[in-house]
């Protein structure tokens, strides 16, 4: 049955097994768990990341594409969800139709891209997916009337998912309101979406896109139109990337250029893709986990590292707060060199 | 014979000024094998690129069954029947022998776009895999990495995804190139074996003449990209032609 839902893709290392069931106890327990505003803020854009993260590796680690438009794909998905929720005022019919559309618009852009350049060269891709994906971010700080321009756009969700909405006291300290509801939507609509991108990966069609990663001379040769796969890929990948980024905007309720569109989500995305193991899945959960808890508390921890060395001299300001990236920046470095088929590979190796 | 499968007419390629096939017309009929031999850089190989798609013609034809495809891709001529073993090796280096295989089953059954079953599920495939892998004695080695693979097994995996993939035209481009003296009789041991089912058109380029003596029903000689000769073995190896192409040259006649 577990195996089942994992498409026969079993984590294949014991250690691997434990820190994945760890994670998703912890995520699926969270507000009980880890009670606190910043805490289970933390843990939802966990989820989210992880789909986010998975649905690049399906193209990046699977079909061999290099994108730098899935934050472009994630930030339909919120701005759908946004503009929906604005013009629809708030429902879940709203939140319904702003997905959908999000996501369809996604995989049109996606289908556009791929046909425009994946006929040419895959590298080709890569250049126009930066290309569009800065004009597009470009556009939408432009439209202010449409899209609140640089400010963004607050809205409402349905009261349901909201602080203000009460079904009961409280269950072991913890308040039962919409916010805790918001939360098991994000976390069962992501572990939704990661078992589907499992199943995606195993299924006929993501071997072929393997043999297309590993030799694609090879693949057309043998008779798979290799152009139809990888375009099929980019849009699957762009359509996952929208939901991810629709339950994003339910999670925060705004949208704007910085949060859902900047170039930095790419970044992180890239890291955590890297980090944790191309071409695995898993190594999706691994890097989400390992650098958004990393982004929220390494700042923290410097900061009181800065404070316990203070008179010391150079340590201090090594350690300042403002200095997180130059670390997370050595972190990546070091865990590429060590770990270059990511830390799910080495976990693998290791068995 | 019977019937023609596949003609080639006129069928030329130029690379810049380098004509390197020139204007070759042949017809190749069902059921025979069909040895092409030529000096090194005689244009054998383009000439398979040009029949299998890998490059356009600048000029001629392909026709296949009575079907023009001078202008298909790679995979629908793959599709059509052309099945094409590579020079050099030419696989899945990180996938499994097993896979390698499975993939070139679930292509010849249009099975590529299902997303939502998962391969292993698919028990028939798995099965046929299994079953050629048997026939060609490499069973044990299914679960390999191909990249572990010595070059003599990676020459026979070539073979066989070729045999996975049973088109009506198979192509074999120097299949023993590289092997050791005990390794090479299995590949050939496996041709024959195809050759023995007469509805297959074999095309194969080797250049061992005790292996073309033994296989071919009739040679076709390439001399700097333009036919040379072509016709029963015993005529073709007896022209002067090919003694002053080919025979002359220093080439290994076993
Ligand atoms: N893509 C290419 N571009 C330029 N020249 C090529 C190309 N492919 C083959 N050639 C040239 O065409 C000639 C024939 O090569 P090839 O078909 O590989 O010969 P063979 O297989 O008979 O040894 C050679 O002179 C080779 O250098
Ligand atoms: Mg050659």
């Amino acid at each position: 049955m577990l195996v089942k839902l994992l498409s026969g893709d079993s984590p294949r290392s014991p250690l691997l097994a434990l820190i994945l069931l760890a994670i998703l106890i912890a995520l699926a327990f969270a507000p009980f768990l880890f009670p606190g505003i910043r805490s289970v803020d933390t843990a939802a854009r966990i989820c989210i990341f992880i789909v986010l993260v998975a649905s690049y590796d399906l193209l990046l680690g699977y079909t061999g594409i290099v994108s730098f438009a899935h934050t472009m794909f994630f930030g339909m998905g919120a701005y759908g969800v946004a503009l929906a929720s604005v013009h629809m005022g708030r429902g879940f019919d709203a939140l319904a139709v702003g997905t959908l559309a999000g996501a369809a618009l996604a995989a049109v852009f996606a289908f556009l891209i791929a046909l425009f350049s994946l006929r040419v060269r895959a590298i080709f891709f890569a250049m126009i997916t930066l290309a569009v994906a800065s004009a597009v971010a470009v556009l939408v700080s432009q439209l202010s009337q449409i899209t609140g321009g640089e400010d963004g756009l607050t809205f409402l969700i349905p009261r349901e998912l909201t602080p203000a909405f009460r079904f009961g006291d409280e269950l072991f300290g913890v308040r039962l309101n919409g916010k805790l509801l918001n939360y098991y939507l994000v976390f069962l609509a992501s572990l939704a979406l990661f078992l589907l991108l499992l199943r995606i990966v195993n299924s006929p069609f993501g071997r072929v896109l393997q043999a297309i990663r590993e030799n694609d001379f090879r693949a057309e040769s043998i008779g798979y139109r290799v152009v139809a796969y990888r375009t099929t890929a980019t849009c699957i990948s762009a359509a996952v990337a929208a939901f991810a980024g629709a339950l994003y905007a339910v999670w925060i309720r705004y949208v704007g250029p910085d949060a859902v569109l900047s170039f930095d989500i790419m970044l992180d995305i890239l890291l955590m893709v890297v980090i944790g193991g191309m071409g695995t899945m898993y190594g999706a959960v691994i890097g989400a986990v390992l650098l958004l808890i990393a982004q929220n508390y390494l700042q923290e921890l410097m900061g009181l590292g800065a404070g316990a060395f203070e008179g010391v001299p150079i340590l201090p300001e090594l350690l300042s707060a403002d200095r997180w990236l130059l670390w997370l920046g050595i972190l990546f470095v070091l865990s590429v060199y060590f770990f270059p088929t990511g830390i799910v590979g080495r976990l693998r190796q290791g068995r | 014979m019977t019937h023609p499968i596949l003609e080639t007419r006129d069928l030329t390629v130029r690379f810049g000024g380098h004509v390197a096939v020139d204007a070759v017309s042949c017809t190749f009929r069902t059921g025979e094998l069909c040895a092409i031999v030529g000096p090194n850089g005689a244009g054998k190989t383009t000439y398979f690129n040009l029949i299998s798609g890998q490059i356009p013609a600048s000029a001629g034809r392909v026709v296949l069954n009575g079907q023009d495809i001078t202008r298909a891709g790679v995979s629908r001529r793959c599709d059509l029947g052309i099945g094409r073993a590579f020079q050099l090796t030419n696989l899945f280096p990180n996938l499994t022998v097993l896979e390698n295989v499975r993939l070139v089953i679930q292509s010849k059954r249009r099975m590529g776009f299902a997303l939502f079953s998962t391969a292993a599920s698919h028990v028939e495939l798995t099965n046929r895999a299994e079953e050629i892998l048997d026939s060609v004695r490499m069973m044990p080695l299914s679960g390999y990495k191909v990249s572990e693979l010595s070059h003599g097994n990676q020459r026979k995996l070539e073979v066989a995804l070729l045999i996975a993939l049973d088109p009506l035209v198979y192509m074999f481009d120097e299949p023993t190139a590289g092997m050791s003296v005990d390794e090479a009789p299995v590949v050939l041991d496996l041709i024959a074996r195809l050759k023995a089912q007469t509805d297959r058109t074999i095309l194969l380029v080797e250049h061992k003449m005790d292996v073309i003596r033994s296989l071919a029903d009739r040679i076709v000689v390439l001399h700097n990209g333009a036919l040379a000769a072509d016709g029963a073995p015993a005529e073709v190896m007896a022209s002067d032609v090919v003694q002053e192409a080919y025979m002359g040259k220093e080439l290994d006649i076993a």
